[in-house]
């Protein structure tokens, strides 16, 4: 693994570590760790730094959605350009183009299931490419970025062993 | 009524350890850097295949030696690794844990008198596996100038008429030292020389940390094969403790005597672990890889934590222990150790529990996330500030 792929890994975890704690791990120079992420930030390789927040165990009757997205390309406008109809709206929490049975895949951000459901009627289905919209309603979180969201087990490793 | 118990066995001292972990495991709070286990979960893969292995009925005995699939993976692991090879038919054998293949080996190969070479500080379960065999312990206590490894010179001062048996045990637990290929082409023609059989411990094989050179096992020297039994585990590398799973390799004659020894008390390894083993072998490379990554960053760490608190530590290169040296505060391990507990719930093993030679060390195990180092760390920098003020 190379220096830029070690750091990532590490930050990708836990964006909070100092770059000299960085250095340390990786039994590098901090100037070097300083430097390197200075240019994965302007290759947009490091593209934010952002908190993993479990909502659920905040709010009320917000929800989530998941909505898969038939489209259908016109000629000389391809499917990114038809993603940028969608993936503007504030709504949008993140868009995928996906190979299998539809093509975009979106992740809407919280929000009352009202909301939701005048956000897929009166702006995603009357985009004139989409076909059809499937919108799942996420009924609870399991993992998310490699964290998981329901309550693991206590380690059991005893305090002292040989 | 008659005393019914056995002298030799009521005459071994029970581990050092185990009057640390009651005090440690009755308190409240304790931040533990105690243990000698993974902190890791067992990869999910691995833990999916031990159940498939169920749900499929594979619930019967293997074979004594264990499911000869698995010696075959065992046997092709240590070709890539090492370089030597095995028959996985007769010199492979499957243990619970290497644990087992210790106290066979020393059953099988050892006559009453014959001594029996260890290292100190040492994993605990050497001397008395060699006690009950009826040998005679002998410990090289190992010096820290030497960064805990063992020299020709310690070596030679040690055999007698009456050696049998070497013990390695690199990378080391307690101290997280290695013997690299020099050190051992160091002392190889004197083994040959006097004849020695090697029980080779290399059950932290996979946990190194030199960027220069991967972990030599002295199995690949010329003529060490035919002398050594190499002893290793899914336990470190694969964070497999509780699956009680081993192995062995070494010569067809005694491997074939620790088989029978094997057979007739355990009969064979859980057919579960067995199965969940091949998995590892077969697809844990990735695993390995993370996990050692990760120790490695822990590692670099405490060391310079270590280093910040004033507190000298040789650079261990393998297991995930550190073994620093607590003797500028004018205390024994013991009462470094129980003070530590006891002031601020922080649980580290005193290094006498490994050994006499651990005077004046403690071992500190990197089986625990950042945070959790961190954390411990902060307590034995305010312990080490009260400390300096009591002087
Ligand atoms: C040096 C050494 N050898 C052997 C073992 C035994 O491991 P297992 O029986 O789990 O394979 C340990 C465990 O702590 C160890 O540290």
């Amino acid at each position: 693994m190379d220096i830029r792929e070690k750091i990532l890994k590490l930050i990708e975890h836990d964006s909070r570590l100092t770059h000299k704690e960085i250095a340390t791990l990786l039994g590098l120079e901090e100037a070097l760790i300083s430097q390197t992420i200075k240019e994965l930030e302007e290759e947009k390789i490091i593209c934010g730094y952002h908190t993993l927040v479990n909502w659920d165990k905040t709010d009320d009757n917000m929800v989530s959605a998941i909505i898969e997205l038939r489209v259908n390309p016109q000629r000389g406008q391809g499917f990114d350009r038809i993603a940028e109809k969608i993936y503007h709206f504030p709504e949008v929490k993140s868009m995928y183009l996906t190979s299998g049975g539809f093509d975009f895949l979106i992740e809407l951000h919280k929000a009352p299931i009202r909301e939701i459901a005048d956000f897929v009627s009166s702006r995603l289905s009357i985009i004139e490419e989409v076909q059809s919209t499937t919108t799942h309603v996420i009924l609870k979180k399991y993992k998310e970025y490699d964290t998981l969201f329901i309550k693991k087990e206590n380690n059991r490793r005893m305090v002292v062993t040989p | 009524m008659r005393n019914f118990l056995n002298k030799k066995v009521q005459a071994i001292e029970p581990s050092g350890i185990r009057r640390f972990f009651s005090m440690a495991s009755e308190m409240k709070d304790v931040i533990s850097l105690g243990v000698g286990e993974p902190d890791f979960d067992t990869p999910w893969h691995v833990r999916d295949e031990a159940i498939y292995t169920i749900q499929k009925g594979r619930t019967f005995y293997t074979a004594n030696a264990g499911l000869l699939e698995l010696r075959q993976a065992i046997a092709e692991n240590i070709m890539r690794l090492q370089g030597v090879a095995y028959d996985p038919a007769k010199e492979v054998l499957v243990t619970i844990g290497g644990s087992e293949a210790i106290d066979l080996v020393f059953r099988a190969v050892i006559e009453p008198e014959d001594e029996v070479i260890y290292t100190q500080p040492s994993y605990v379960s050497y001397l008395p596996c060699v006690q009950l065999a009826g040998g005679v312990p002998v410990a090289i206590d190992l010096k820290e100038e030497n960064n805990f490894r063992l020299t020709r010179e310690e070596l030679e001062a040690a055999i007698t008429d009456k050696t049998k048996v070497l013990v390695l045990s690199f990378p080391n637990n307690p101290t997280g030292a290695v013997m690299t290929k020099a050190d051992l082409e160091a002392i190889v023609d004197l083994i040959i020389e006097k004849d020695l059989l090697v029980v080779s411990d290399e059950i932290y094989d996979r946990l190194t940390y030199n960027d220069d050179e991967e972990h030599v096992s002295i199995i690949s020297f010329p003529g060490m094969r035919e002398r050594t039994i190499y002893i290793n585990g899914f336990s470190k590398a694969y964070a497999m403790t509780g699956w009680r799973l081993g192995y062995c390799a070494g010569p067809a004659q005694i491997i074939e005597q620790m088989t029978k020894i094997h057979q007739f008390t355990i009969m064979a390894a859980p057919t579960m672990s067995q199965y969940a083993g091949l998995e590892a072998l077969k697809s844990g490379e990735q695993d390995v890889e993370e996990m050692r990554e990760s120790y490695n960053q822990r590692r670099r760490f405490l060391l310079s934590e270590l280093e910040r608190l004033g507190i000298p530590c040789f650079e261990p290169l393998g297991a995930f222990y550190i073994f620093p040296n607590i003797s500028q505060f004018g205390m024994t391990s013991e009462e470094f150790a129980t003070r530590l507990i006891m002031e601020k719930r922080v649980a580290v093993v005193p290094g006498t529990a490994f050994g006499k030679s651990g005077e004046g060390f403690v071992r500190i195990s990197y089986a625990y996330s950042i945070n959790e180092l961190k954390a411990a760390i902060e307590r034995i920098e305010q312990f080490i500030e009260e400390l300096k003020q009591e002087k």
